[in-house]
């Protein structure tokens, strides 16, 4: 199927919104889909709110589902395999009370990976989305070492099996795409999905910038926090209960 | 000044192609590395996800430091008007190259796609260090290149000494690029701060000089020129107070950081408990590189023996600090949550390790092949190598006892 084709589909199958209360809309829906040859637009921030206190430390189907939706295989070497998404265990010495979160690409409004990439491979969407352009990456892994979230893998060998939506190569470096390909059929993220499908419904993913979206609403309304704050990144992905 | 005379190396005997042919012969190996790395993909390496940069950079970062460091003694005889080294000025701008080319290529060849360098070289963010590093490489190439044909073509001597100004100054902001690499990095304890650019020129002086003497000890040695004791006197000296530079500067970098609790576990990873880390900083860095030569070289005359040992120390020396800077710098983990225990399937939380393939030892050393086969071809081509160097008359073997392997000294046959 065809992008084109695909995308059509997509907004002719278009579900219903989940509507809370007037305004509040709980998950975007592919009537939201970008047209194709539509620019990404500056008026969205897509980011990702979660709630640790639903993300028990057992379940991975966020995981799970990113690798599914992206086509990361196991090669039965953690050490190299690629991870868009991991769970972090989060410990206090000093209380010993333990959180569960899962980290990805916070993408960053002020990304450090963009600013070192020599080549400008990895890039800023206009709606917040940091992702790596693999046509004119070098594999130089500055990026990676400029990253504080860990948020990015190399790839160490030739891939198969790859997924339309991500294509991949070995020499690169990939990480979380907030599901760009789905974001702009107007579906949601992977992750998210799969949270509010099997997990505990830890994950809300929408527009930062439009008050009506629920996640707009619960972090003008609810405490909230960012990875490294202090680095001043601003982050595009907040969490709750750590 | 007297008329120096330069002259090219005689090629083709049996000393010659002996070294041409080594040299050859590991540059072959290198690519072969090179070969089964790219082939395979970089998981055959040590590297990983954690330690992104391994030995290749290693090798890698130490020749390009080493590349503006060799230049140097061509800047003392012109920009700074010292006589003694102006002889030494053609072979230093030769070795300043041959280095920066031998560190290009490892660096070159252990990208995730060397087949884009043309990306590299067409697509600029001109916010990233990276990029600007890819200019000042190239710039570096086309000055110094500039700087040598003033030196060697008496028509075009007016432009010598701008040549060199442009040179000395090229040089120091391509150190000061370098070492931004890791200095405008925030998100690693042991990176992000503005000492990196200083303690990288520091250490250019001293690991650029210890190269390049012992590559002028080892022509002169080969070639049965004359060298002059005060020759051999005077480079010793110019080493031993790069040495202390560098050393000062490590100092500096490392009581800075302790002064921020924040960076105290990741500085302690470094002085203290870091395992092999800890040992090649105290060991390798500071004792071998630093304290051992500086005592050797500040004891009294410098003989042959005694400047050849020392700088193969700082060399030793150098490809540890380097190491220590790099892979100790990525083996100490992010802090995502600073102050908690962290851990998960990436290797959060947890101090990485690295063991070094043998490829990857293999394509460094190729880089220090290439860089002494292009100063061996080039001196065989250009007359490059003054015929004798020095006022004195040499000995035939040091005068002095210098406490080195007696090795050290023997004089391989041309």
């Amino acid at each position: 199927m065809t992008d084109t084709s695909r995308r059509a589909f997509l907004q002719g199958t278009a579900v219903a919104a989940v509507t809370l209360a007037p305004g509040l809309t709980l998950i975007a829906t592919a009537a939201d889909a970008r047209p194709a040859g539509e620019a990404a637009s500056p008026k969205q921030r897509w980011g990702l709110l979660i709630d640790t206190t639903k993300c028990p430390a057992e379940c991975t189907a966020c995981i799970d589902s990113c690798k599914e939706e992206m086509g990361l295989p196991d090669h039965g070497r953690p050490a190299t395999d690629a991870q868009y998404i991991r769970k972090v265990s989060v410990k206090d010495p000093a209380s010993g009370k333990t959180v569960s979160l899962p980290v990805m690409c916070q993408h960053c409004a002020k990304p450090a990976c963009v600013d070192v990439c020599p080549t400008g491979a990895s890039m800023k969407r206009a709606d917040g989305i940091v992702l790596v352009d693999r046509h004119i990456c070098i594999g130089c892994r500055f990026c990676m070492m400029a990253c504080p979230y860990k948020a990015r893998s190399f790839i160490h060998e030739d891939q198969t099996g790859q997924k339309i939506a991500n294509p991949r190569g070995k020499g690169c470096v990939e990480g979380c795409t907030l599901c760009a390909h789905r974001v702009d059929a107007g579906e949601m993220p992977a992750c998210t999905e799969a949270c509010q499908n099997r997990g505990k419904g830890a994950m809300v993913f929408g527009d930062l910038n439009d008050p009506a979206s629920e996640i707009a609403v619960r972090v003008a309304t609810e405490a909230t926090t960012r990875i490294r704050a202090d680095l001043k990144l601003d982050p595009a992905v907040r969490y709750q209960g750590i | 000044m007297k008329k120096v005379d330069y002259q090219e190396l005689t090629p083709l005997t049996p000393g010659w192609l002996a070294a041409v042919g080594g040299l050859a012969v590991v540059v072959a190996a290198a690519m072969v590395a090179v070969f089964h790395m790219e082939h395979n993909g970089h998981w055959v390496t040590g590297m990983s996800n954690q330690v992104v940069w391994g030995m290749p950079h290693v090798f890698a970062v130490f020749l390009i430091v080493a590349a503006s460091g060799a230049l140097n003694v061509a800047s003392i005889g012109s920009v700074f008007g010292r006589e003694p080294y102006q002889p030494l000025g053609r072979m230093s701008g030769l070795l300043a190259i041959a280095l920066l080319a031998g560190g290009l290529a490892v660096l070159v060849l252990d990208l995730g796609r060397p087949d884009r360098l043309d990306v590299a070289m067409t697509h600029f963010n001109f916010k990233s260090i990276f990029a600007w590093n890819v200019i000042l490489y190239t710039g570096f190439f086309g000055i110094v290149g500039a700087y040598l044909w003033t030196m060697m073509d008496w028509t075009v001597k007016g432009w010598y000494k701008p040549a060199a100004i442009a040179a000395f100054l090229w040089r120091l902001v391509l150190t000061t690029g370098t070492g931004s690499i890791f200095g405008f990095l925030m998100a690693r304890e042991l990176y992000g701060s503005a000492v990196m650019a200083p303690l990288f020129i520091a250490m250019s002086f001293a690991f650029g000089l210890a190269f390049f003497n012992l590559v002028i000890l080892g022509l002169y040695a080969a070639t049965k020129r004359p060298l002059g004791d005060d020759m051999v006197a005077r480079l010793g000296k110019l080493l031993g107070v790069f040495i202390a530079a560098n050393l000062y500067f490590v100092a500096v970098q490392h009581l800075t950081a302790l002064y921020w609790p924040e960076k105290r576990d990741a500085e302690a990873f470094i002085l203290l408990n870091g395992g092999i880390h800890t040992l090649l900083f105290w060991g390798g860095q500071v004792v071998i590189g630093g304290i051992v030569p500086l005592a050797l070289l500040f004891r009294g005359t410098v003989g042959r023996c005694t400047l050849r040992f020392s700088s193969l120390l700082v060399t030793l020396g150098g490809l540890a600090q380097v190491f220590v800077i790099i892979v100790g710098g990525q083996s100490f983990p992010l802090q995502l949550f600073p102050g908690m225990e962290v851990s998960s399937s990436f290797f959060d939380g947890q101090v990485a390790t690295y063991v070094p393939t043998v490829a990857e030892i293999v394509l460094g050393l190729g880089g220090i092949a290439i860089t002494v086969l292009i100063v061996v071809i080039g001196a065989t081509f250009l007359r490059f190598l003054p015929a004798a160097l020095g006022e004195t008359a040499p000995a035939a073997e040091p005068a002095e006892g210098a406490p080195a392997p007696a090795a050290c000294c023997a004089s391989p046959a041309e």
